[in-house]
């Protein structure tokens, strides 16, 4: 376990949900990304979630794995990723959070990837690709360099493995707010929600942060009320990248809905 | 899981937590049924009586006779649907129905697994849906009708180099939002576990028959075996029959698309480094921050930047080996077979063949060479006429 839990920090200081927002590094390029990082700081994250780009991402969405390839086609390196992480963090000391596919942490080598992270202030990793089965891969490392290893949990975790990712997870708990994608009635997501919110809080101490087609200011509020410690927005914001004044406006509005 | 899927230092099930419950249900319906004798039968007769197994295994004289060796090819191309991909569509099918699914989804590059999965779902009475990369719609588009004739939904997916990659990633997407209902069935021995130990268990038919062909019709095991490579499925369906046996070549061939130094290939196993793609940790085409490269090939069926991770583990044990075609020399060797022999290959085994000819240099009369022919071309004549009149201009 990291030594204070920086989330949590915030969590308990706020005394509401926190807001993260999402942006994918080096998008729409290495030069510009900053500018859209630093809008979502400035329209109230409360702490920040960074995917980088990635030519293959199966976790992500479209509007996601567009902004990815946006990123990669404007020559966005890894390198870049770190350098445009440390200006970020000299702009905030809110929790900042790392979004990565596991092919970008083995080629630069575990133990040098999680090294890079702390050194930019990174506060968590979550490798996308990387379920408890193989999380001794990167842990060692992690512990190493005092960075919050963050795992995901859905309707479909069972007891067990909620006990298993407890025993490992540090930071937040990635909790996929519902599985099916479209069609679905807001008040079925929040039920739904509840459930798996309820489930880990019996297994989890961490803050419970909840994302995954969250996109209207009812979602959010369905998350707030279903207990949520945190909204993570993702899709919503990068639809409107590198629109800086769009993204200021969504954030806005999905903020203020967890404030209510 | 019950295990991980491991080949040597490969494989692996590198996918989001997400979908390890649907995997694990997968893995444990596998491991109840492949050994279960009601299964099995239910197998072999789909398999046979639906689906015309066991295939021949024909030898052609005229080729060899040139070539200076014993040709035969393993013919996968007259097993119904037209190619090898029946033999592991018809086998998941029946698991997908033995787990109560509902749906089966899958990707396909070439069209051949799709047709295969259409077909399985018209069978098994299952609603279809199909990811499939733009490009490979354009270039294989007799299949994507075959496959709405089945009456499957073909998906088209525009985003990346719409190709076999990225289809597998849609496919996947939309799995992690309903596993519980629809099952995956992967086209071939590459991403996560239990997918390479279970499509290679269900292609295993193909190198077992041909072992025993083979031995029935001249008593002896053939000197060299050779299949094409794009995942990897036909290979490792016709070398795992002879991994025992020492004294016999396993050769794979992959794409080496306009040249292997034209970074224009689809060679994961001759000029990629390891890395973690689409759920296995196996030899990919990668940069050197780990960004998946795009793979080329004139056969859609080949055109993948990664490969199943028991290819990696045979490649680094030496137990088989790996060369490339190029596309000039896929489609001389397709219109070789089809002119001498009066079988029209598709274009991906015609790699296999066209490699296949440069082995039988070092062969004796007696010497069997066996190729598997994993499929039929005639979804590629669309390929084969653009490359003539090209040709013909040059």
């Amino acid at each position: 376990m990291l030594k204070n839990n920086p989330y949590a920090d915030v969590r308990s200081r706020i005394g509401r949900p926190m807001f993260i927002p999402f942006a994918v590094v080096g998008d729409p390029d290495p030069r510009r990304s900053p500018d859209v990082i630093r809008t979502l700081i400035e329209h109230g994250a409360d702490a920040l979630e960074l995917g980088f780009p990635f030519s293959d991402p199966p976790a992500d969405g479209p509007v996601i794995q567009q902004a990815d390839l946006r990123a990669l086609r404007a020559g966005t390196k890894i390198d870049d990723c770190f350098r445009i992480l440390g200006e970020v963090r000299k702009l905030t000391d809110v929790p900042l959070g790392i979004l990565v596919y596991y092919n970008l942490v083995l080629q630069r080598g575990a133990d040098r990837f999680y090294r890079d992270c702390a050194d930019c202030g990174v506060t968590s990793v979550l490798v996308a690709d990387l379920p408890l089965e193989h999380a001794q891969e990167v842990l060692p490392a992690a512990q190493r360099h005092n960075v919050a290893p963050v795992f995901m949990a859905s309707e479909l975790t069972s007891a067990e493995r909620f006990e298993q990712i407890a025993a490992v997870a540090d930071g937040y708990l990635y909790v996929v707010s519902y599985l099916g994608v479209t069609g679905v009635e807001n008040s079925a997501v929040e039920e739904k929600m509840g459930r798996v919110l309820r489930a880990a809080r019996q297994h989890v101490t961490l803050p419970l942060c909840v994302g995954f087609g969250i996109h209207t200011p009812r979602q959010v509020e369905a998350a707030v009320r279903a207990g949520a410690d945190g909204v993570i927005v993702g899709s919503r914001i990068v639809r409107e990248s590198p629109d800086l004044k769009k993204i200021a406006a969504v954030c806005d509005e999905l903020r203020a809905a967890i404030i209510g | 899981m019950k295990s991980l899927g491991r080949f040597g230092k490969y494989g692996g099930c590198y996918v989001t937590e997400l979908l390890i419950p649907a995997l694990t249900a997968v893995e444990e319906a596998f491991l109840a049924c492949k050994d279960d004798p009601a299964f099995n039968r239910e197998l072999h007769r789909l398999l046979q009586d639906f689906a015309g197994r066991p295939t021949p295994l024909t030898e052609m004289k005229r080729l060899g006779g040139q070539w200076g060796c014993t040709l035969v090819l393993k013919r996968e191309d007259l097993l119904h649907g037209g190619a090898h991909k029946t033999n592991n569509v018809i086998g998941q099918a029946l698991l997908a129905e033995r787990m109560g699914r509902k749906e089966l989804i899958a990707e396909t590059g070439a069209g051949q697994h799709g047709v295969a999965t259409a077909m399985a779902g018209a069978l098994f009475a299952l609603p279809v849906k199909i990811f499939m990369g733009a490009a490979d719609i354009k270039r294989q588009y007799p299949n994507v009708q075959r496959m709405e004739l089945f009456g499957a939904e073909v998906i088209p997916i525009t985003a990346g180099s719409q190709t076999l990659k990225d289809a597998i990633n849609e496919a996947m997407r939309y799995w992690t939002a309903h596993s519980k209902e629809a099952y995956y069935v992967f086209g071939t021995v590459a991403g996560p576990h239990p997918f390479p130990t279970l499509v290679a268990h269900f292609q295993s038919v193909i190198g077992t028959e041909a072992r025993a062909q083979c031995l029935e019709k001249f008593g002896r095991l053939p000197h060299t075996v050779c299949a094409c490579v794009g995942g990897g499925s036909n290979a490792i369906g016709t070398f795992r029959a002879f991994l025992a046996d020492s004294e016999v070549q396993l050769v794979g061939v992959e794409a080496a698309g306009e040249g292997l130094d034209s970074g224009k290939h689809g060679a994961a196993l001759n000029q990629g480094r390891p890395g973690s793609l689409h759920g296995a940790y196996s030899r990919c085409l990668q940069d050197e921050d780990g960004q998946i490269r795009e793979a080329h090939s004139i056969s859609a069926g080949l055109d993948y930047p990664g490969v199943g991770p028991e290819h990696s583990q045979l490649r680094d044990s030496g137990r088989a080996r790996y060369v490339a075609a190029t596309d000039d020399e896929a489609l001389a060797a397709l219109l070789l077979l089809t002119k001498q022999e009066g079988i029209i290959p598709a274009l991906e085994p015609a790699h296999a063949l066209a490699a296949a000819q440069k082995l039988a240099l070092s062969l004796a009369q007696n010497d069997i060479l066996l190729i598997t022919l994993s499929g039929r071309g005639d979804k590629d004549l669309g390929e084969v006429f653009s490359w003539l009149e090209n040709h013909a201009q040059k």
